[in-house]
C-alpha cells in the first residue's frame, strides 16, 4: 500500500467517523469513493470493493441521482441547479410550497418536461437524454387523475398495460390483482367518470403499478380528497415502500411527508433548501424553543400585522402564522413569554392558550425555509 | 412486440372511444347523403354523378378526419389523459402513427358510402379501382394529418373546430372540387397548387373517368412528400409544445 492510498484511506477514514449512523456511514464512504476521490488502482480496490459489498448487503444503490438540474421558462427559472439522489427502497419526499417547483422537477424526471440543464442519472446510467429508456421501469401518478373518463375501472388498467407491451393475460390478471388490492373490484366495470375523486386517485396509482415499475412518482397523492381516501391511500403508500418500491414524493401536507417519508428535501423557489433524513430535520431544529400562542380566529391580514409588529418588536424571535388562531414563536434562546403575550393581547387578539412545544418536520420547515404553513395548505386548496 | 401491442391498443380504444360511437357513424353515413342532395337542388333535376363523384369523396374524408382527429386529441390534451400516452415508453412517432391510424381509418370508412351509393345507384363508372383506393388512402392520410398538425396548434377543443373549419372550407373553393382551378381568378390558382386536397382530388378524378389535369406520379409524388411533411412537422410541434 502506496503512501498516497494511506493519505486517501484516512481522509476517508476521518469523514466515515464523522457520520451520524451506520447506514450514513456506508452511504457516504460508497459516495466518497466512487465520486469524490481520484481513481486509485491496485491495493485499495480491495477496499472499495468491500464498501460496494457492504452497500449491496444494506441495499443502498442511488435508483435516481440530480445532478445540477435547471429548468427556465424563458426568463423565469422554476428550478434552480438542484442536486440530491434517491436511493432504492426509499421513500424521498420533496416538500414545498404551491410554486416551489415540485411538479416541474418530477415532470422533468419523468420526461414530461425538457431539462434546461443538468443531468439525470437512473441505476446510474446518464439517462439525461435517454428518459424515454427509464420510463419503462417508472410509474407516475400525476397530481390529477389522467384516465380515460369513457372506460371502466378495469378497461383503463387494461390498456395502461398495453402501453408496456404486457400481453393479454397478464395485463387482465395484473389488473384484476390490483382492483382487489385497492378495494376497487365492486366498481370495476364503472366507467372511469363515475369515480369518487378518492376512487379515481386510487385507480390512476394502480394504473401506475400495472407494469411493476422500480420507482414510483407521486405528485400530491392525496391533494383534494376526502381524508379517509386519504387515509387509505398513505396506507398503500407504506405497503409499497415496505415491499421495495422506491417511491419518489411530492406533498405540501407536511405531517405527511413526516409520516411517510425516509428523507426530506425541502424546495422553495426552483432551489433546495436543505436534505435529510426526518429526524435529522427535526433534530436540527431541537436547539431552538417554540412557543405556540392560541387565539380566538382573527383575520389573516390583522395576524399577518401582528407578525411584522411582533417581529420588530422582539429581535431574538421569529414569528410565523400557523393558522387563522395559532402564531408560532421560534427562538434559539430561551423564550421570556411574558412581554410576548402582553404584546399579543394589547393588539386585540383573545389568547387562549400559549405553550411550548417539541419541534416537528414543520417547525424545520418553517425554520429552513421560512414559508408560512397555513398559506402554502390554502394556496394549494385554491388550486 | 411490445411497441406493436400498444399501437395494435391505442388503435382499439380511440375506434372503440371516438370514431365508433353512434353519433359519429351517423355523421359517416348522413354527410354524404347530405352532399348529394345539394348537388341534386343546385343542378334542378338532375346531375351528372362524374361530376361530382370525386368531390363528395374527397369532402367526406376531408370533413371527417381533420375534425375527428383534432378534436380528440386536443380532448385528451385538456384531459391530461394524452399525458399518459407521453409517459409510455414509446417513440413518439410511434404514438402519433398510433393516433391518426384510427382517423385514417375513419376517413376511409367515411369515403365507402359516398362510393357505393355512386357506383351501386348512380351506376358511376370507376375506370381504375387501385387508384381510387390509393386516392382515397392518401386523400384520408393527408387530411387526419391536417387535423393532427390543427390539434398541436390548439389549446381547447372549440379552437380545434374553429382552427379545422379556417383550412377546410376554403379548400373546397380552392382544390378544384367544385369550381374547375383553370376557372378560378389567376391570382387565385397559386393557393390551389399549395393545397394537398388539389392532388387528392386529381387523383380521385384520374381514378373515375381519367380527366385529371397534373400527371398522376406528380399528384401521388407531391401527396407523399405533404404526408412526410406534415408528420414530421408535427412531431416536432408535439415535442416543442408539449414537452416544454
Amino acid at each position: 500500500m502506496g503512501p498516497g492510498i494511506i493519505k486517501n484511506e484516512n481522509a476517508g477514514m476521518k469523514m466515515f467517523k464523522d457520520m451520524k449512523t451506520v447506514e450514513e456511514r456506508i452511504l457516504n464512504s460508497f459516495y466518497h469513493f466512487r465520486w469524490k476521490l481520484p481513481i486509485i488502482q491496485s491495493d485499495n480496490v480491495v477496499m472499495e470493493d468491500e464498501v460496494e459489498k457492504e452497500c449491496q448487503i444494506k441495499k443502498v444503490e442511488k435508483i435516481i441521482e440530480v445532478v445540477n438540474l435547471t429548468k427556465k421558462f424563458g426568463e423565469f427559472t422554476a428550478v434552480n441547479n438542484i442536486s440530491f439522489y434517491v436511493n432504492r427502497g426509499e421513500l424521498f419526499g420533496l416538500l414545498g410550497p404551491n410554486g416551489a417547483g415540485k411538479t416541474t422537477t418530477i415532470n422533468m424526471l419523468v420526461g414530461l418536461a425538457k431539462i434546461t440543464d443538468g443531468k439525470i442519472f437512473y441505476k446510474g446510467e446518464d439517462l439525461t437524454q435517454n428518459i424515454k429508456k427509464a420510463q419503462k421501469f417508472i410509474g407516475v401518478v400525476p397530481d390529477e387523475s389522467n384516465l380515460y373518463e369513457e372506460m371502466t375501472g378495469y378497461e383503463n388498467l387494461c390498456f395502461c398495460g398495453s402501453l408496456y407491451g404486457l400481453s393479454k393475460k397478464v395485463r387482465k390478471s395484473k389488473s384484476i390483482e390490483l382492483l382487489e388490492l385497492f378495494g376497487l373490484s365492486d366498481v370495476a366495470n364503472k366507467k372511469f367518470k363515475e369515480y369518487s375523486k378518492g376512487m379515481k386517485r386510487k385507480l390512476t396509482i394502480a394504473a401506475a403499478l400495472i407494469h411493476e415499475p422500480e420507482i414510483l412518482f407521486m405528485d400530491e397523492p392525496t391533494t383534494g380528497i376526502d381524508v379517509a381516501s386519504a387515509r387509505q391511500i398513505r396506507n398503500l403508500i407504506k405497503d409499497l415502500h415496505r415491499k421495495g418500491t422506491t417511491i419518489f414524493l411530492t406533498t405540501h401536507y407536511i405531517e405527511e411527508a413526516e409520516r411517510l417519508c425516509d428523507r426530506v428535501a425541502f424546495i422553495n423557489k426552483g432551489e433546495i433548501i436543505k436534505i435529510d433524513t426526518v429526524p435529522n430535520l427535526i433534530e436540527q431544529t431541537r436547539e431552538s424553543y417554540i412557543v405556540e400562542i392560541s387565539f380566538e380566529e382573527s383575520p389573516i391580514e390583522k395576524i399577518r400585522q401582528l407578525l411584522d409588529k411582533l417581529n420588530q418588536q422582539f429581535n431574538d424571535i421569529k414569528c410565523f402564522i400557523k393558522n387563522q388562531t395559532t402564531i408560532k414563536v421560534i427562538s434559539n434562546n430561551k423564550i421570556n413569554i411574558s412581554p410576548v403575550i402582553n404584546f399579543v393581547s394589547k393588539e386585540g387578539f383573545f389568547i387562549i392558550e400559549a405553550k411550548l412545544i417539541k419541534p416537528t418536520l414543520e417547525d424545520a420547515f418553517v425554520k429552513f425555509t421560512g414559508v408560512e404553513i397555513d398559506m402554502m395548505k390554502k394556496e394549494k386548496e385554491k388550486k | 412486440m411490445k411497441s406493436f401491442i400498444a399501437f395494435w391498443n391505442i388503435l382499439i380504444k380511440d375506434m372503440k372511444n371516438y370514431y365508433l360511437k353512434p353519433p359519429n357513424i351517423s355523421w359517416g353515413i348522413i354527410f354524404p347523403f347530405a352532399w348529394m342532395l345539394m348537388m341534386f337542388i343546385k343542378a334542378g333535376k338532375t346531375f351528372d354523378i362524374i361530376d361530382v363523384f370525386a368531390g363528395i369523396v374527397a369532402m367526406c374524408i376531408l370533413f371527417g378526419t381533420t375534425s375527428m382527429l383534432s378534436v380528440t386529441i386536443t380532448f385528451e390534451r385538456k384531459s391530461r389523459s394524452f399525458e399518459r400516452l407521453l409517459l409510455a415508453p414509446l417513440k413518439i412517432e410511434l404514438l402519433v402513427i398510433a393516433k391518426i391510424s384510427g382517423a385514417m381509418l375513419f376517413g376511409i370508412f367515411n369515403s365507402i358510402i359516398p362510393i357505393l351509393i355512386s357506383v351501386l345507384y348512380f351506376k358511376a363508372p370507376v375506370s381504375s379501382w387501385l387508384f381510387l383506393t390509393t386516392g382515397v388512402i392518401l386523400l384520408s392520410a393527408i387530411s387526419t394529418l391536417l387535423g393532427l398538425f390543427i390539434s398541436v396548434t390548439a389549446k381547447e377543443v372549440f379552437e380545434a373546430q374553429t382552427y379545422s373549419n379556417f383550412f377546410r372550407f376554403p379548400m373546397i373553393f380552392l382544390c378544384g372540387l367544385f369550381v374547375p382551378i383553370k376557372a378560378l381568378p389567376s391570382f387565385i390558382q397559386p393557393l390551389s397548387y399549395i393545397l394537398p386536397v388539389t392532388y387528392g382530388v386529381d387523383v380521385l378524378r384520374y381514378s373515375i373517368n381519367g380527366s385529371n389535369h397534373l400527371p398522376l406520379f406528380l399528384d401521388i409524388t407531391i401527396l407523399v412528400t405533404f404526408c412526410i411533411f406534415l408528420f414530421y412537422f408535427s412531431i416536432f410541434n408535439i415535442k416543442r409544445r408539449w414537452i416544454p
